[in-house]
Parts: structure tokens; sequence; C-alpha cells
């Protein structure tokens, strides 16, 4: 319940970020909203020497219509994403995903940047970043660099992020031609058993699974499947292919498998498809 | 390191070590114990309090957060004899049993009926998902939140 | 107008409400020290070494201490009958046998500090084999106590027929038990173990000022943690004030005294400066005592008409590594094994053994859960087995109102029931016929989600350890009337309730009560609050002490007014006693306290009901199973239940509620899970599944009234009846659900992957 001691750092810009991490190193640990970081910080399952606290950072909370794509500041806190007319409007799916998250008081705190960054498979926004084929924008000592969320998640609580780097804006296609998100659940503020994304984008319809494998997942041959002029429920069929998913004390392998067609199935009727 | 928090309406500076959650720094610097811990994975809701008027997990705030904002504690709810209306409502609806949930419970439930005063049944129970009682059974507890809702739609807060 | 039966709103809830409760870690007590134990992350194990060099010279460490410090005689036998091998050490001394089994305790000047410096207590441990699943116990070559030769720790009947606990015709299986039957089910069933998860976690703290200690504690029953300091300390009774402040929560699973706590005064007393202790959630997940963990093998006879004939139940009793309460759960099942039915032909065993977990202890219920659990769920098996409606054979086989008082084949006698109007009831208010219909409709339809509909008819036994519970009144100077109750609560609103009973009798505002409770020094004697026993014994005591007291005032009142005692009356409306016809000639309260001198006007009781209550009713409750998913959601809880008379039904339907939440919670949702190492699994709150308002409906309830002959009240507890009978109604409707599908049956808690495997293994079969 107490966390390891650490020093902390606030810095008052985004470039003092980048420092800070820059000069800590391995050692640090940023810190948006934490509630990624200090649960496992009181179990002391993480402890960082040095926390930098880019919480008040108010630079990099915004929802911004830049065109063909939303832009969303990395601290933008999971509560206003889920109430922001312009995320309502022009990326509902995000909005809608963003309140399934744990609880209002966890909503209050957490972040997109943080829940992105903090790369757990089992999390909800990053599948919902990963079925709308969205972009992360991040900052190092060199600039910014643009990441697609297709590489961003690399494995467990594992992103393409370096030490050095913030990650301060997630793009996504404007989509609003249906979406769905089925998160499974024996309790209302866990994490998903199983969750599937569904986001129509452009024509194309991406789907993502959350909990079904070290990171979260694009199921590409639903994807391929639909692509090529199958019916919903033909290429939800497939929603298992190629997963390795987890054994934990909910679900064995072979039953998220089968949440993973059953959900997506209805993630893709809920979706309209 | 040094924080300055507004609890309760009065300003508190304190010298702290970075890693005190404001859930102890609420008990045990301000001696503000009504605030209570009862997990220690986010989970319970015990700890809740008011942030600028959100409901936030006190044991998952550091004070250094929490540092320059407004925290209120259910010791800060009432005014003075008067109690707030969700105050009230527990009471007459028998909303509580042990006492420990409970305001924790109550913090939430002011920044729920706060956020959306226009309520039914499923969306306090979906809004009160973080904060767990083991002796009411929960009945009573929506019973109270939804007629406080009731009570803030008819201006009475 | 009585005040009792009114829903008077609770006197607690104004401080509850403004400035919280104050719990042992609220408590400021100066100088004092924090300790933190050090626990094994290994199921069993050989201690091979300790190092505690580096805790004992870290930043603002006091002490450290290993089970070789520890100079107190071993901790009592958490049981009787049970194997003396099997005692506990305060610290591990050379073995550990649980993950959580606490090794060392390390002491601070702050609770960071401890925390930081807990780390540092390197232990070399060398594994041992592991005795996990209580079954495999049983005949394991392995032992939890290797000098115990068994881990047997004890059997029913065959050692209670050799203490002379039972009779020797007992010790074998009636010939010819299922005779006369035409159909006999058979079921293994696993009542889960279970976390019972007060909101508040264990805490003590402690203060020695020369040889008299001041001992605060979460606790159900201070007076027995006074008697457990004084022993283990060597000290009289009378120096030890044990104090049980604002309790959050304890279900059972803070009756008994834990090492943990009672060490904290052996360390004060060392270190010659008071200390405190709080665990965490992680720790109380790993170490309060859990509940259940019985498996049973149940075997149901009867005829194709629906009545039933004989009962058999062995049970395998999980009592953890150090056999404590857990390992006696069964004598309680074995108590209420027939539950409301009238069954004449019954056999039942029991071997309680010890494993590799956590200790087993009381949790809501405790052994009637699993009585009826067992009992409810075989016969919604046998009906489905005749093709009867579970209904039906419930009320076929129901002890009939003219038999109370009824004995059942297991020697318990049940005070007054009526078992039939509380299903009659409950079908009624659920509108049965109608949700069979519904029922019927998503059959034929043949999509996901099909709705389930499970019933539980329930009786139970409170207040079933006999003793006395203490309570006494006093009417002070100014008229105001101080109670002193034996029965500490912890959430339970007895100083409301108390109130009731004391302005009822005396005619004085329920404001002008007061209840003193929890503080030995200020309350004599008492027992405690578990097993629903309060009101019928610790409310009895006050409410009979109110009555002596008006008895003693009627009686001066009648010196004073130069009358008969038998010609005063006491007006409760103007709260004055005056002669029968003359109300000019009165004395009040005031007066009265005031011409009472030395004496006072006060009584004391120490009551002692002549037997256990029986509080019975039935619940019905309906759940919606995806079958894809194996989710399932509970549409709706109904209850009748009957406790007698109630004081204060706005309390009594509180305590229902919060049962019927706990008995849904282990149908569907929690179990304390072990992996076959021994390691928890579900150890904290985000992984334990702790049920929140967002997967329960609210509840309809209502209330019957049959009061018992055995007390002046008529009351019987209403504590634990919700979650002995909502559990096996929320199972049997996750069956329900499932018939259609070739399912028979699915263990608690009939969680998605449980439901998902029973519909494919069904699926399977065709």
């Amino acid at each position: 319940m107490i966390p390891a001691s650490f020093d902390y750092v606030r810095p008052g810009s985004l470039d003092e970020a980048v420092s800070a991490l820059a000069e800590h190193g391995d050692e640090a640990k940023l810190l948006a909203g934490g509630h990624s970081l200090l649960p496992l910080m009181k179990l002391r399952l993480a402890t960082p020497s040095v926390l930098v606290d880019i919480g008040r950072l108010g630079e990099l909370s915004y929802v911004n219509d830049a065109g063909d794509h939303l832009a969303i500041g990395a601290l933008t806190r999971h509560h206003d994403l889920h109430h922001d007319p312009v995320a309502m409007h022009h990326a509902p799916l995000l909005s809608f995903v963003a309140g399934r998250i744990g609880d209002p008081q966890v909503r209050h705190r957490g972040t997109i940047g943080g829940s992105i960054a903090h790369a757990d498979p089992a999390s909800d926004l990053p599948a919902a970043v990963l079925a709308l084929g969205g972009t992360l924008v991040a900052r190092g000592p060199g600039g910014d660099r643009e990441i697609p969320a297709d590489r961003f998640f690399q494995g467990f609580l594992e992103s393409a992020l370096t030490p050095e780097e913030v990650l301060t804006e997630i793009r996504v296609p404007k989509a609003t031609a249906g979406h769905a998100y089925q998160k499974f659940v024996r309790r209302a503020q866990d994490w998903a058993i199983v969750g599937s994304v569904v986001a129509r984008v452009d024509g194309r319809v991406g789907v993502a699974l959350v909990n079904v494998g070290p990171t979260p997942v694009r199921a590409d041959a639903v994807e391929t499947a639909l692509a090529g002029g199958a019916s919903a429920a033909e290429a939800a069929e497939l929603a298992a292919e190629g997963l390795e998913p987890p054994a934990d004390n909910n679900a064995t392998p072979e039953f998220r498998r089968h949440l993973a067609r059953v959900l997506t199935a209805r993630a893709l009727a809920e979706a309209g498809l | 390191m040094r924080v300055k928090l507004e609890v309760n309406g009065v300003t508190h500076e304190r010298e702290v070590e970075p890693r005190t959650l404001l859930v102890y720094f609420l008990r045990e610097e301000l001696g503000l114990t009504g605030t209570n811990v009862g997990c220690d994975t986010t989970s319970c809701g015990a700890c809740t309090v008011l942030m600028d008027g959100e409901s936030v997990k006190s044991c998952t705030v550091l004070a250094a957060q929490a540092d320059g904002r407004s925290i209120t504690t259910i010791e800060g709810l009432a005014e003075g004899e008067e109690l707030h209306p969700m105050q009230r409502a527990f009471r007459e609806h028998h909303g509580l049993q042990c006492g420990y949930c409970t305001p924790g419970m109550v913090m939430a439930a002011v920044s729920l009926v706060t956020e959306s005063p226009d309520l039914d049944e499923t969306h306090v129970r979906e809004g009160l998902e973080g904060n767990l009682c083991r002796c009411t059974g929960y009945h009573n507890i929506v019973a109270a939140v939804l007629d406080a809702a009731r009570s803030s739609r008819e201006g009475a807060w | 107008m009585s005040i009792l039966g009114n829903r008077v709103l609770r006197k607690e809830d104004p401080k509850f409400l403004t400035t919280g409760g104050t719990y042992v870690d609220d408590l400021p007590l100066e100088g004092a020290a924090h300790v933190v134990y050090v626990r094994s992350p290994m199921a069993h194990a050989r201690i091979r070494s300790i190092d505690t060099s580096e805790a004992v010279s870290a930043p603002g460490v006091v002490a450290v201490y290993t089970g070789d410090d520890v100079d107190l005689e071993p901790m009592p036998p958490g049981a009787p009958f049970a194997n003396p091998a099997m005692v506990r050490p305060w610290l591990a001394k050379g073995v550990v046998r649980f993950v959580g089994d606490m090794v060392a305790a390390v002491v601070a000047e702050t609770r960071e500090q401890a925390v930081d410096a807990s780390e540092l207590v390197f232990v070399d441990y060398e594994p041992l084999a592991v005795v996990i699943d209580p079954e495999a116990a049983v005949d394991n070559e392995t032992f939890v106590h290797e000098e115990a030769g068994t881990n047997v720790v004890f059997r029913i009947p065959e050692d209670f027929v050799s203490v002379g606990m039972a009779p020797p015709e007992a010790a074998t299986e009636p010939p010819g038990l299922f005779e006369g039957c035409d159909v006999v089910v058979r079921q293994r069933i696993v009542n889960q173990r279970v976390a019972p998860c007060p909101l508040e976690v264990r805490a003590a703290a402690s203060l020695w000022e020369g040889d008299h200690l001041t001992h605060w504690t979460t606790t159900q029953a201070p007076h027995a943690v006074r008697g457990s300091l004084a022993q283990t300390f060597g000290v009289g009774e009378e120096q030890v004030r044990a104090i049980a402040p604002d309790v959050g929560g304890g279900f059972g699973a803070k009756i008994g005294g834990y090492p943990e706590e009672l060490l904290v005064p052996w360390i004060a007393r060392r270190l010659d400066r008071p200390a405190r202790w709080v665990e965490t959630r992680s720790e109380s997940m790993l170490s309060l005592g859990h509940g259940r963990a019985q498996i049973q093998h149940a075997e149901l006879g009867g005829t194709r008409d629906g009545r039933l004939i004989a009962y058999k139940l062995g049970v395998i009793q999980d009592s953890g590594a150090y056999p404590g309460f857990g390992a006696f759960l069964p004598t309680m099942t074995q108590m209420m094994l027939t539950g409301v039915y009238d069954i004449t032909k019954v056999f039942f065993t029991d071997i309680s053994v010890a494993t590799n977990t956590n200790p087993t202890v009381a949790y809501r219920g405790a052994g009637r859960p699993e009585a009826t659990a067992a009992i409810e769920r075989m016969v919604d098996i046998f009906a489905a087995e005749i093709g009867m409606d579970p209904a039906e054979v419930r009320r076929k086989n129901m002890v009939g109102n003219d038999r109370f008082p009824f004995t059942t084949p297991t020697g318990t006698t049940y005070d007054v029931g009526n078992y039939e109007a509380t299903l009659d009831r409950v079908l009624e208010a659920a509108g049965y016929a109608e949700l069979r219909a519904e029922q019927r409709r998503r059959r034929g339809a043949g999509g996901p989600k099909q709705l389930g509909i499970g019933l539980s008819s329930y009786v139970e036994i409170t207040n079933g350890i006999p003793g006395s519970e203490f309570g006494s009144v006093e009417v002070l100077a100014d008229g105001r009337a101080r109670v002193r109750t034996g029965t500490s609560p912890h959430g339970q609103g007895h100083v409301t309730a108390w109130s009731q009973l004391v302005a009822d009798q005396l005619g004085i505002a329920i404001e002008d009560v007061e209840v003193l409770h929890g503080d030995t020094d200020l309350v004599p004697r008492g027992v405690g609050t578990f097993g629903s026993k309060s009101l019928q014994s610790g409310g009895v005591a006050v409410f009979q002490a109110a009555e002596q007291v008006v008895d003693k005032a009627r009686k001066l009142a009648a010196d004073l007014l130069e009358a008969n005692p038998n010609d005063i009356e006491l007006d409760k409306t103007n709260r004055r006693f005056h002669v029968a016809g003359t109300p000019s000639a009165s004395k009040t309260w005031v007066e009265l306290a005031q011409a009472s001198g030395d004496e006072g006007l006060s009584a004391e009781v120490d009551f002692a009901a002549p037997g256990p209550t029986f509080p019975f009713g039935s619940h019905l409750v309906v759940a919606e199973v995806d079958t894809e998913t194996g989710g399932v959601v509970l549409e709706r809880i109904v209850a009748v239940d009957d406790a007698g008379r109630l004081i204060n039904p706005l309390i009594a339907e509180g305590q229902v509620h919060g049962g019927l939440a706990q008995g849904a919670a282990q149908a569907l949702m929690e179990e304390m899970c072990y992996d076959d190492q021994g390691n928890p699994v579900t150890a904290n709150l985000a992984d334990y599944e702790f049920v929140s308002a967002a997967e329960l409906p609210s509840f309809e309830t209502y209330s019957m009234e049959t009061p018992t002959p055995i007390n002046p009240l008529g009351a019987k507890g209403i504590g634990e009846s919700g979650t002995i009978g909502s559990t096996p109604a929320v199972q049997n409707a996750v069956c329900d659900a499932l018939l259609a599908l070739g399912v028979r049956h699915v263990d608690m808690p009939t969680s998605p992957i449980r439901v998902w495997r029973a519909i494919e293994a069904a699926k399977g079969k065709k």
C-alpha cells in the first residue's frame, strides 16, 4: 500500500519533461493520471526511482478536429473523452470506450495517453485505437515522431516508445459509420476477460481484440474476410485465428478463443454489419 | 517536498515525502480520518474524496498530484449542522451499516449526481461500480442516491 | 403505542455520515511503534535461515522478531479435539504452512519505515511438498504437520462417538438407508472457499501502563479478546481493557483472536512503548480466516411421486493449515442437514482436514449455508430427475405447521415454523406461473439468453451456542437511561434497537437512551455479536433489565407516594409513575432516580435463552443466462423471510439485503482460489470478485413474523438468513436455465467459464 521511495520531478513544459526523461533514463517513469502506474507502485511491482509528473501539462489535454482526423492530447482524461462533443461526434467509438474503463473515479484521473503508453493488453483504449487504425505521436530529444498503432504495441506492457519519449497525441480517423465495443466482464469495474472492438472507417472494417495475447491485437483474419465479402457471421468465426490467449482464473485460452468469436460476431452485428 | 492543498475550504501547507498518498496525507497529516482505506488495488473506493469537485480514489493520487487542488472529504460535506442532501438520504434510507465504506460511497455518489442528476437505477448502480460495500447489499444505497438525485433535480442542492 | 416494530432511523448514522466512524486505525496513540509482519510466499517450506540484519539496521527500525524470540506459551488450540500437533505458532518456527504464514515482525517508528524494512528480511526457504486439495489430503503421504502424522483433524461421527458426543449407533450408516426409494440422485458439490472481506481489515493497538494493558482491536467479541490476552500474558482479566471501537464489518471472521493481533501487546510490552498494527487488504486476503470450503458428496432418495425418504451427506471440510473453528463448521451442517424437509432416514459424515492454505473460520452462516446449499441443490436435482416442478417437491416434503417443536433426525429441535406459507408467498410475489411461461417461451425460441428460475426454502439456527449474554439498564439522575450490552455491534444497529427496547419499557425518548458497548471496562461481561444471536440474547437481557428497572421504580414510587405498588401505573406518554386513577400523585423518572440513593435505579441481567431459534424463509431468483458466453445477469431476487418478531424492520431489512448480496456473490462471483502449489490467485480486490452494485438487482423482500416461544421478545436472528437462502436460489436459477440444454449441475461460483464448460460437456454427451 506504500510505494517505495522515489524522487519527484514536475516539469513545466513538454520539452522539460523530455529533458527530465533523458536525464534519468530507465530509472524514471512518466506519471500522468497515475492510474496504471500508482497501483503497481503501491504493491511494489514497480519501483521507479524518479517520477516525472506531466499531469499538469495543460497543453496536452485537448480533443481537436484536425480535418480528416481527430487529434487527442495524451493527457485527455477518460472522463473528458467520454463527454467531449467533438469526440462523440467524430469518434464515437473512442468516446464510448473511454466511458467503459474502470469506474468513474478512475475515469476522472486516468488519461488516454497513460492508458496507451502502458500497453496493457487487457486495457480498452489500445484496442480501440488499433481498430480505428490510429497513429501515435511521440516527442523525444530529436523531436516528434509518428508511430502507427499497428506498430506501437510490441509486447506485454511494452510499447514502441523509447525511455526518453513522451506520448503526446493520439490521432484517429473520423469514423461515424458504425462501431461497437463488446466488453465481457464478470464485474463492472474489472478488466475485460475478452473484448472485441469494431470500427467502420472509410468503408473498411477494423476489428481489434482485448486481453487475448501479450498485446492488444488486430483480428486480421476477420478484417480480411470482411474485405473479401464474407458475411459478418462467417468473418467472426475467424476471430480466434492465430491467437495465443493467456490463461487465468477467469478463462482458459480455449474459452478466450471462443469468447473472441462470440463477441466479435456480436460487435459486428451491433456495428450494423 | 512542499505541498499546499485546500481541504474542506482550509488551506494546508506541509512538507511530505513524494510517495505520500493523498489518503495518508488527509488521515495522518490533517487527522481527517473519515476517509478510509479498504484495499490496496484501487478497487474498493472507501478512500473516495472530491478533487476539484470530482470523485477520485485518494489511495491512487499522490499528495504531490493534489498540490494546489481543492479537496472535499466527508468531514467537509455538511454545512455546519445541516447534513448534505446525500448524507440525509443515506440516513433516511438506511444506506449504511458498519459505516466503513460510507464516506467514500457518499462522496462518489455526490460526484455522480452532480455530473448527471437525471439518472435511473441502472445508471446509479453502474456509477457506483467502483465503491464496494459488504453490509448493505447496495439496495438502500441505490435508493438513497436516487432520492438525493431527485432532490437535486428539484433544486435542493 | 409501542415503538417496537417501527422503522426507527438509526441513531448511529449521523457520526458515520459526517466525520466517519472511529476505527482502530483512526485512533491516535502517542509514540506508537508500527508493526509489519513478514509473510511466507511459500505454501509449505522449511525455513533454513532468516537474515534480519539489514532490516534491523534500516532507518527507523526499532526491532525485528522471529519465531524464536517469542517467549509466550503456544497459542491455544484453535478447536477442541483438534490434534494438538496442529497448533499454530505465534511466528513460524522452522516450517511455514501456507502463503501468508508469518515469519517475522518488523517494528519501526513509522508505517513507511516498517514496510520498507520488511522487504529487507531475507528468508531462505527449502520447499516442501504441498497439500492443497482437501480430498487428497485425507490419505496423503505428505503432512501439513509432520508431527501429527495425518492431515485429518477429526472425523464425524467416529471421533464424536468416541468422546461421547454422539451415540454409538450414530457411528455407522443405517442399514437399508435408501430402501424404498424409487429414485436416488447423487452429486458431488463444491461449496467453495470464500473470503469474508469485511471492508475494514484487521487492526490492533496496544498500550501497557505498568501491568495494565489497553488493547484496541477490530473484533466481534471484545470480552473474548480480553480473556485471550489475560491468558496469553499471564495477567488477570481486570488488568486488561479490550476495546472494540467502531468495527467495519466482521461476518464471522473477526470472532477469534489471530496471532497478528495478539502479538501486538507482546511487542508493546517488550519495547515498553505502545505499538500498533494494521494489515493491508492483500495481507487480509491471505490471512484473515476464509469461509465455507466444503466438498460434499450428496445422495437423496425418494419416490417418483416426489416424496423424499433418505438423505446422505459426506463432507470433506478444508480447515486450512492451522485447524480452528473452520474444522467445526460441519457440526453445524449436520445440525441443519435436512432443512425444512421431513426426511426420516439420514446419514452424515465429515472428515475435517488440514491443508497448506489459510485457516478457515466462521463466515456469515458458518456451516448452515453449506447444509442449505446441499439439500436445496439436491432437491432441484431430484425434481429434475422425476420431472416434477421443484416448488412442488418442496411443498410435498416440508415440515407441517402442526409438527412444532419438531426434532430432526440429526437431533435438532426446531422451535416454530410456517414453511409452506413462505413458499406460497414467494411464488405469488414473483409471479411464478408467468415466469415459467416466459422460460418456456425462451426455450422454444432457442436464443442465446435463457431464463432460469431458482428456488430455495431454508431454515437455519440462530443463537446456536448455549450461554448467556449480559445487559444492564440504569436510569441516571437526569432521567436518561444508560444501557450496557455484552453484544458488541459492527453495523447491526444495536444502539438503535436497544434504545427502542428501553424507551418502550421506560416510556422515555429513544434519544434519551445511551448504549455502551465494546469496552470491557464499561461492560463487565459479554459474549459478542455472531451467530445471529444479539437481539435474542443481548437484546432480551436489556429488555428484561429495563423491566426490572420499571419494577424497582414502581416500588420506589409506591413508597414515596405511600401507595401499594400494584396501584402504581407507568404513564408512558407523560413519562411518570402515578397512583391509578390519581394522575396528580406522580413521580417522574428524574425524581425517582434522585430518590433512589446509592443503590440507584438499575438492573443487570444475564439472559440465557432456553434454546436456539430457527428462522426460515423461501427465496426465488430469476437469472438470465447467456448460453454463448456463460455470463449470468441476476434479474430478480425475491425473498420471504420470517425471523419472528421484528423490533426494527428497517434494520432487519438491511440485514436481509446484505445477506442476499453476499449469498448471491458466493453463488455467482466469489471464490478464493489457490493454484496447485498453494499460491493464492485471488489475493486482492482486483482479482477477487467482491460483488458490486452493478451486478445486483434491487431486492424484493417480504417479511413474515411468526413469534418464537423461546424468548420474551418472540425474536429470532436475521443476520445470516439472507445469505443462507439466497446462495442456493441463485445457483439453482443458473442450473435451471441450463436444464433444457442437458446440464445437470454447475458448481459455485457459477462463473462464465463453468457455465460454458457445462454446456459444452452436455453437448458432448448428446
